[in-house]
Protein backbone atom coordinates (compact mmCIF):
# COMPACT_ATOMS: atom_id res chain seq x y z
CA UNK A 1 0.00 0.00 0.00
CA UNK A 2 2.77 2.33 1.00
CA UNK A 3 4.71 1.38 -2.13
CA UNK A 4 1.66 2.09 -4.24
CA UNK A 5 1.33 5.57 -2.75
CA UNK A 6 4.99 6.22 -3.36
CA UNK A 7 4.57 5.04 -6.92
CA UNK A 8 1.69 7.44 -7.47
CA UNK A 9 3.64 10.26 -5.89
CA UNK A 10 6.64 9.53 -8.09
CA UNK A 11 4.56 9.42 -11.26
CA UNK A 12 2.85 12.69 -10.30
CA UNK A 13 6.25 14.26 -9.73
CA UNK A 14 7.53 12.88 -13.03
CA UNK A 15 4.49 14.25 -14.81
CA UNK A 16 4.96 17.65 -13.18
CA UNK A 17 8.60 17.77 -14.30
CA UNK A 18 7.65 16.57 -17.80
CA UNK A 19 5.00 19.26 -18.24
CA UNK A 20 7.41 21.89 -16.95
CA UNK A 21 9.83 21.08 -19.77
CA UNK A 22 10.18 24.22 -21.81
CA UNK A 23 11.04 22.71 -25.19
CA UNK A 24 14.02 23.31 -27.41
CA UNK A 25 16.64 25.85 -26.52
CA UNK A 26 19.26 27.45 -28.74
CA UNK A 27 21.65 24.77 -30.01
CA UNK A 28 19.30 21.85 -29.33
CA UNK A 29 18.90 19.10 -31.90
CA UNK A 30 15.43 19.10 -33.47
CA UNK A 31 13.40 15.99 -34.18
CA UNK A 32 11.71 15.74 -37.57
CA UNK A 33 7.92 15.69 -37.94
CA UNK A 34 5.44 14.27 -40.41
CA UNK A 35 2.44 16.57 -40.69
CA UNK A 36 -0.46 16.95 -43.10
CA UNK A 37 -0.21 19.88 -45.49
CA UNK A 38 -3.09 21.91 -46.95
CA UNK A 39 -2.46 20.25 -50.35
CA UNK A 40 -3.20 16.84 -48.82
CA UNK A 41 0.43 15.67 -48.81
CA UNK A 42 2.49 15.06 -45.69
CA UNK A 43 5.53 17.20 -44.97
CA UNK A 44 8.74 16.30 -43.16
CA UNK A 45 11.97 18.24 -43.00
CA UNK A 46 13.64 15.15 -44.49
CA UNK A 47 11.76 15.98 -47.72
CA UNK A 48 14.17 18.92 -48.18
CA UNK A 49 17.60 17.28 -48.28
CA UNK A 50 19.21 20.37 -49.80
CA UNK A 51 17.94 22.78 -47.16
CA UNK A 52 20.57 24.59 -45.08
CA UNK A 53 17.93 25.03 -42.43
CA UNK A 54 14.27 25.82 -41.89
CA UNK A 55 12.10 28.68 -40.76
CA UNK A 56 9.48 26.92 -38.66
CA UNK A 57 6.57 29.28 -37.96
CA UNK A 58 3.88 28.21 -35.51
CA UNK A 59 0.94 29.95 -37.07
CA UNK A 60 -2.82 29.80 -37.42
CA UNK A 61 -5.74 31.44 -39.23
CA UNK A 62 -7.50 33.50 -36.60
CA UNK A 63 -4.83 35.34 -34.60
CA UNK A 64 -4.59 39.07 -35.49
CA UNK A 65 -0.84 39.00 -34.84
CA UNK A 66 -0.47 36.19 -37.37
CA UNK A 67 -2.62 38.06 -39.88
CA UNK A 68 -0.42 41.13 -39.37
CA UNK A 69 2.62 39.01 -40.28
CA UNK A 70 1.28 36.83 -43.12
CA UNK A 71 2.64 39.03 -45.91
CA UNK A 72 6.01 39.15 -44.20
CA UNK A 73 5.99 35.35 -43.83
CA UNK A 74 5.58 35.10 -47.61
CA UNK A 75 8.30 37.70 -48.21
CA UNK A 76 10.76 35.98 -45.92
CA UNK A 77 10.16 32.63 -47.64
CA UNK A 78 10.63 34.18 -51.08
CA UNK A 79 13.79 35.90 -49.87
CA UNK A 80 15.43 32.96 -48.11
CA UNK A 81 14.06 29.72 -49.64
CA UNK A 82 16.36 30.21 -52.68
CA UNK A 83 19.25 30.32 -50.18
CA UNK A 84 18.18 27.03 -48.60
CA UNK A 85 16.00 28.35 -45.77
CA UNK A 86 12.35 27.55 -46.60
CA UNK A 87 9.40 28.39 -44.36
CA UNK A 88 7.21 25.62 -42.95
CA UNK A 89 4.14 27.00 -41.18
CA UNK A 90 2.59 24.74 -38.55
CA UNK A 91 -0.87 25.28 -37.06
CA UNK A 92 -0.59 23.95 -33.48
CA UNK A 93 -4.14 24.80 -32.36
CA UNK A 94 -6.80 22.30 -31.42
CA UNK A 95 -9.44 22.82 -34.07
CA UNK A 96 -12.32 22.02 -31.73
CA UNK A 97 -11.11 24.54 -29.16
CA UNK A 98 -10.64 27.07 -31.98
CA UNK A 99 -12.83 26.17 -35.00
CA UNK A 100 -11.51 29.16 -36.97
CA UNK A 101 -8.22 27.24 -37.18
CA UNK A 102 -9.77 24.12 -38.74
CA UNK A 103 -7.96 22.30 -41.54
CA UNK A 104 -10.66 23.45 -43.99
CA UNK A 105 -10.09 27.07 -42.99
CA UNK A 106 -6.33 26.54 -43.28
CA UNK A 107 -6.84 25.49 -46.91
CA UNK A 108 -9.00 28.56 -47.52
CA UNK A 109 -6.43 30.92 -45.96
CA UNK A 110 -3.47 29.32 -47.77
CA UNK A 111 -5.31 29.76 -51.08
CA UNK A 112 -6.40 33.35 -50.34
CA UNK A 113 -2.86 34.40 -49.47
CA UNK A 114 -1.16 32.13 -52.01
CA UNK A 115 1.25 30.72 -49.44
CA UNK A 116 4.38 29.61 -51.32
CA UNK A 117 5.34 27.35 -48.38
CA UNK A 118 3.75 24.30 -46.71
CA UNK A 119 1.04 25.07 -44.14
CA UNK A 120 0.68 21.93 -42.06
CA UNK A 121 -1.40 20.95 -39.05
CA UNK A 122 -0.08 19.55 -35.76
CA UNK A 123 -3.28 17.52 -35.51
CA UNK A 124 -2.41 15.54 -32.37
CA UNK A 125 -0.57 18.52 -30.83
CA UNK A 126 2.58 16.45 -30.39
CA UNK A 127 5.01 18.71 -32.25
CA UNK A 128 4.56 22.17 -30.71
CA UNK A 129 5.37 21.04 -27.12
CA UNK A 130 8.67 19.56 -28.35
CA UNK A 131 9.58 22.97 -29.72
CA UNK A 132 8.22 24.71 -26.66
CA UNK A 133 6.08 26.98 -28.81
CA UNK A 134 3.71 29.02 -26.65
CA UNK A 135 2.00 31.33 -29.08
CA UNK A 136 1.23 32.16 -32.69
CA UNK A 137 3.21 33.49 -34.40
CA UNK A 138 6.28 31.86 -32.83
CA UNK A 139 9.34 31.34 -35.01
CA UNK A 140 12.13 28.76 -34.74
CA UNK A 141 15.06 29.10 -37.12
CA UNK A 142 16.85 25.78 -37.61
CA UNK A 143 20.29 25.35 -39.11
CA UNK A 144 21.84 22.24 -40.58
CA UNK A 145 24.67 20.70 -38.60
CA UNK A 146 25.82 17.65 -40.56
CA UNK A 147 22.92 15.21 -40.46
CA UNK A 148 21.23 17.17 -37.67
CA UNK A 149 19.11 20.28 -37.48
CA UNK A 150 19.70 22.59 -34.54
CA UNK A 151 17.83 25.60 -33.19
CA UNK A 152 19.61 28.86 -34.08
CA UNK A 153 17.01 31.50 -33.27
CA UNK A 154 13.66 31.65 -31.45
CA UNK A 155 11.20 34.50 -31.45
CA UNK A 156 9.65 37.12 -33.71
CA UNK A 157 10.13 37.99 -37.38
CA UNK A 158 10.97 41.60 -36.57
CA UNK A 159 10.46 44.32 -33.99
CA UNK A 160 7.19 45.85 -35.21
CA UNK A 161 4.17 43.61 -35.75
CA UNK A 162 1.88 46.46 -36.69
CA UNK A 163 3.83 48.34 -39.29
CA UNK A 164 6.27 46.59 -41.61
CA UNK A 165 7.53 49.97 -42.84
CA UNK A 166 8.46 51.03 -39.29
CA UNK A 167 10.60 47.95 -38.60
CA UNK A 168 13.99 48.83 -37.18
CA UNK A 169 15.37 45.34 -36.60
CA UNK A 170 14.67 42.33 -38.81
CA UNK A 171 15.45 39.77 -36.10
CA UNK A 172 14.82 36.68 -38.24
CA UNK A 173 16.55 37.91 -41.41
CA UNK A 174 19.53 39.03 -39.33
CA UNK A 175 19.62 35.63 -37.65
CA UNK A 176 19.64 33.85 -41.03
CA UNK A 177 22.45 36.11 -42.24
CA UNK A 178 24.42 35.29 -39.09
CA UNK A 179 23.88 31.54 -39.64
CA UNK A 180 25.00 31.92 -43.27
CA UNK A 181 28.21 33.57 -42.02
CA UNK A 182 28.71 30.75 -39.52
CA UNK A 183 28.03 33.08 -36.60
CA UNK A 184 25.65 32.91 -33.66
CA UNK A 185 22.59 35.15 -34.10
CA UNK A 186 22.41 38.13 -31.75
CA UNK A 187 19.81 38.33 -30.31
CA UNK A 188 19.20 34.58 -30.48
CA UNK A 189 15.89 34.90 -28.62
CA UNK A 190 13.28 37.65 -28.94
CA UNK A 191 9.77 38.00 -27.60
CA UNK A 192 6.52 39.23 -29.03
CA UNK A 193 2.86 39.33 -28.12
CA UNK A 194 0.86 36.53 -29.68
CA UNK A 195 -2.17 34.29 -29.30
CA UNK A 196 -1.94 31.36 -26.94
CA UNK A 197 -1.90 27.90 -28.44
CA UNK A 198 -5.38 26.48 -28.00
CA UNK A 199 -5.86 23.11 -26.35
CA UNK A 200 -8.92 21.19 -25.21
CA UNK A 201 -9.09 21.21 -21.42
CA UNK B 1 -20.82 89.10 -8.15
CA UNK B 2 -21.96 86.41 -5.72
CA UNK B 3 -24.26 84.92 -8.31
CA UNK B 4 -21.41 84.87 -10.73
CA UNK B 5 -19.25 82.90 -8.27
CA UNK B 6 -22.02 80.36 -7.66
CA UNK B 7 -22.52 80.06 -11.38
CA UNK B 8 -18.80 79.49 -11.96
CA UNK B 9 -18.57 76.87 -9.20
CA UNK B 10 -21.56 75.12 -10.67
CA UNK B 11 -19.90 75.13 -14.06
CA UNK B 12 -16.73 73.64 -12.58
CA UNK B 13 -18.67 70.94 -10.76
CA UNK B 14 -20.57 70.12 -13.93
CA UNK B 15 -17.35 69.99 -15.91
CA UNK B 16 -15.61 67.68 -13.43
CA UNK B 17 -18.53 65.31 -13.09
CA UNK B 18 -18.88 65.20 -16.84
CA UNK B 19 -15.21 64.30 -17.28
CA UNK B 20 -15.47 61.61 -14.61
CA UNK B 21 -18.52 60.03 -16.17
CA UNK B 22 -17.05 60.25 -19.63
CA UNK B 23 -13.78 58.66 -18.56
CA UNK B 24 -15.58 55.63 -17.22
CA UNK B 25 -16.45 53.98 -20.50
CA UNK B 26 -16.52 56.42 -23.42
CA UNK B 27 -12.84 56.97 -23.36
CA UNK B 28 -9.84 54.71 -23.13
CA UNK B 29 -6.44 56.07 -22.17
CA UNK B 30 -3.63 54.88 -24.41
CA UNK B 31 -0.10 54.51 -23.09
CA UNK B 32 3.18 53.49 -24.60
CA UNK B 33 5.32 51.23 -22.42
CA UNK B 34 7.34 54.06 -20.92
CA UNK B 35 4.16 55.80 -19.80
CA UNK B 36 2.70 52.54 -18.53
CA UNK B 37 5.75 51.18 -16.71
CA UNK B 38 5.07 52.90 -13.36
CA UNK B 39 2.01 50.64 -12.93
CA UNK B 40 4.40 47.73 -12.48
CA UNK B 41 6.25 49.27 -9.55
CA UNK B 42 3.79 50.99 -7.22
CA UNK B 43 5.24 51.37 -3.74
CA UNK B 44 2.05 50.83 -1.80
CA UNK B 45 0.37 48.31 0.45
CA UNK B 46 -2.19 47.65 -2.24
CA UNK B 47 -2.20 44.38 -4.15
CA UNK B 48 -1.99 44.98 -7.86
CA UNK B 49 -3.55 42.49 -10.24
CA UNK B 50 -2.57 43.48 -13.78
CA UNK B 51 -4.18 41.47 -16.53
CA UNK B 52 -2.96 41.65 -20.13
CA UNK B 53 -5.75 40.89 -22.57
CA UNK B 54 -7.34 41.75 -25.90
CA UNK B 55 -10.86 41.59 -27.29
CA UNK B 56 -9.68 39.14 -29.98
CA UNK B 57 -8.21 36.75 -27.40
CA UNK B 58 -10.91 34.18 -26.57
CA UNK B 59 -9.36 32.83 -23.34
CA UNK B 60 -8.83 36.42 -22.16
CA UNK B 61 -12.46 37.31 -22.76
CA UNK B 62 -13.52 34.17 -20.91
CA UNK B 63 -11.66 35.09 -17.72
CA UNK B 64 -12.65 38.77 -17.56
CA UNK B 65 -15.77 38.12 -15.40
CA UNK B 66 -13.53 36.27 -12.91
CA UNK B 67 -11.21 39.27 -12.62
CA UNK B 68 -14.24 41.56 -12.33
CA UNK B 69 -15.58 39.39 -9.53
CA UNK B 70 -12.22 39.64 -7.77
CA UNK B 71 -12.35 43.42 -8.15
CA UNK B 72 -15.90 43.65 -6.77
CA UNK B 73 -15.19 41.41 -3.81
CA UNK B 74 -11.84 42.87 -2.76
CA UNK B 75 -11.86 46.49 -3.88
CA UNK B 76 -12.27 47.65 -0.29
CA UNK B 77 -9.29 45.46 0.68
CA UNK B 78 -6.85 47.48 -1.38
CA UNK B 79 -6.90 45.04 -4.30
CA UNK B 80 -6.38 47.00 -7.50
CA UNK B 81 -7.37 45.27 -10.70
CA UNK B 82 -6.03 46.81 -13.90
CA UNK B 83 -6.97 45.51 -17.33
CA UNK B 84 -4.28 46.28 -19.90
CA UNK B 85 -5.71 45.89 -23.39
CA UNK B 86 -3.28 45.00 -26.14
CA UNK B 87 -5.84 45.62 -28.84
CA UNK B 88 -4.76 47.59 -31.87
CA UNK B 89 -5.41 51.35 -31.45
CA UNK B 90 -7.44 51.36 -34.68
CA UNK B 91 -10.01 49.17 -32.92
CA UNK B 92 -10.57 51.35 -29.82
CA UNK B 93 -13.77 53.03 -30.99
CA UNK B 94 -15.41 50.16 -32.84
CA UNK B 95 -14.34 47.17 -30.73
CA UNK B 96 -12.69 47.89 -27.39
CA UNK B 97 -15.00 50.57 -25.96
CA UNK B 98 -18.19 48.73 -27.06
CA UNK B 99 -16.73 45.56 -25.50
CA UNK B 100 -16.00 47.31 -22.18
CA UNK B 101 -19.59 48.61 -22.12
CA UNK B 102 -21.13 45.30 -23.11
CA UNK B 103 -19.19 43.43 -20.41
CA UNK B 104 -19.95 46.26 -17.97
CA UNK B 105 -16.32 46.25 -16.86
CA UNK B 106 -15.92 48.21 -13.63
CA UNK B 107 -12.21 47.80 -12.92
CA UNK B 108 -9.89 50.22 -14.65
CA UNK B 109 -9.03 49.54 -18.30
CA UNK B 110 -6.17 51.10 -20.22
CA UNK B 111 -4.67 50.33 -23.61
CA UNK B 112 -0.97 49.64 -24.05
CA UNK B 113 0.11 50.60 -27.53
CA UNK B 114 3.74 49.79 -28.10
CA UNK B 115 4.55 47.59 -31.10
CA UNK B 116 8.17 46.97 -30.07
CA UNK B 117 7.16 44.25 -27.69
CA UNK B 118 10.56 42.54 -27.63
CA UNK B 119 11.79 45.56 -25.67
CA UNK B 120 9.06 45.72 -23.08
CA UNK B 121 7.86 42.12 -22.54
CA UNK B 122 10.97 41.21 -20.46
CA UNK B 123 10.41 44.34 -18.36
CA UNK B 124 6.98 43.07 -17.34
CA UNK B 125 8.45 39.67 -16.54
CA UNK B 126 11.42 37.65 -17.63
CA UNK B 127 9.15 34.61 -17.66
CA UNK B 128 6.71 36.03 -20.20
CA UNK B 129 7.07 34.54 -23.70
CA UNK B 130 4.45 36.96 -25.02
CA UNK B 131 1.29 34.86 -25.07
CA UNK B 132 -1.90 36.31 -23.59
CA UNK B 133 -3.76 36.09 -21.29
CA UNK B 134 -1.03 36.97 -18.85
CA UNK B 135 -1.32 38.35 -15.33
CA UNK B 136 1.06 40.03 -12.92
CA UNK B 137 0.24 40.07 -9.20
CA UNK B 138 2.37 42.11 -6.87
CA UNK B 139 2.48 43.92 -3.60
CA UNK B 140 5.32 45.20 -1.45
CA UNK B 141 6.82 41.80 -0.64
CA UNK B 142 5.32 39.60 -3.35
CA UNK B 143 5.68 39.51 -7.10
CA UNK B 144 4.49 36.72 -9.37
CA UNK B 145 3.84 36.51 -13.09
CA UNK B 146 1.45 34.04 -14.69
CA UNK B 147 1.26 33.22 -18.41
CA UNK B 148 -1.98 31.29 -18.09
CA UNK B 149 -5.74 31.51 -17.71
CA UNK B 150 -7.44 32.02 -14.37
CA UNK B 151 -10.69 31.16 -12.70
CA UNK B 152 -11.99 33.26 -9.80
CA UNK B 153 -11.10 30.64 -7.14
CA UNK B 154 -7.55 30.44 -8.41
CA UNK B 155 -7.18 34.21 -8.26
CA UNK B 156 -8.61 34.29 -4.77
CA UNK B 157 -6.11 31.62 -3.67
CA UNK B 158 -3.29 33.97 -4.65
CA UNK B 159 -4.84 37.09 -3.15
CA UNK B 160 -6.05 35.84 0.24
CA UNK B 161 -2.59 35.13 1.73
CA UNK B 162 -1.52 38.62 0.65
CA UNK B 163 -4.36 40.31 2.55
CA UNK B 164 -2.93 41.06 5.95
Amino acid sequence: MKMKKLGILLSVMFFAVATMAQGYEIGDKVKDFHLKNVDGSHVSMADFPDANGFIIIFSCNHCPYVVAYEDRMIEIHNEFAPHGFPVIAINPNDTIAEPRDSFTNMKVRAKEKGFPFPYVIDADQSVYPKFGATRTPHIFLLKRDGADLRVAYIGAIDDNFRDASAVEERFLANAIHAVQRGETPEPAVTRAIGCTIKTRN
Amino acid sequence: MRNMRVFLSLLIVLFISHTLVASKSDHLTVFNFEEFEHWLYKETDSIYVINFWATWCAPCVKEIPDFEKLYEKYKTDKVKVLFVSLDFPAHIENRVIPFIKRMNMQAQVILLDDPRSNRWIPKVSDEWTGAIPATLVYTRDFRQFYEREFKFDELEEIIIPLLK
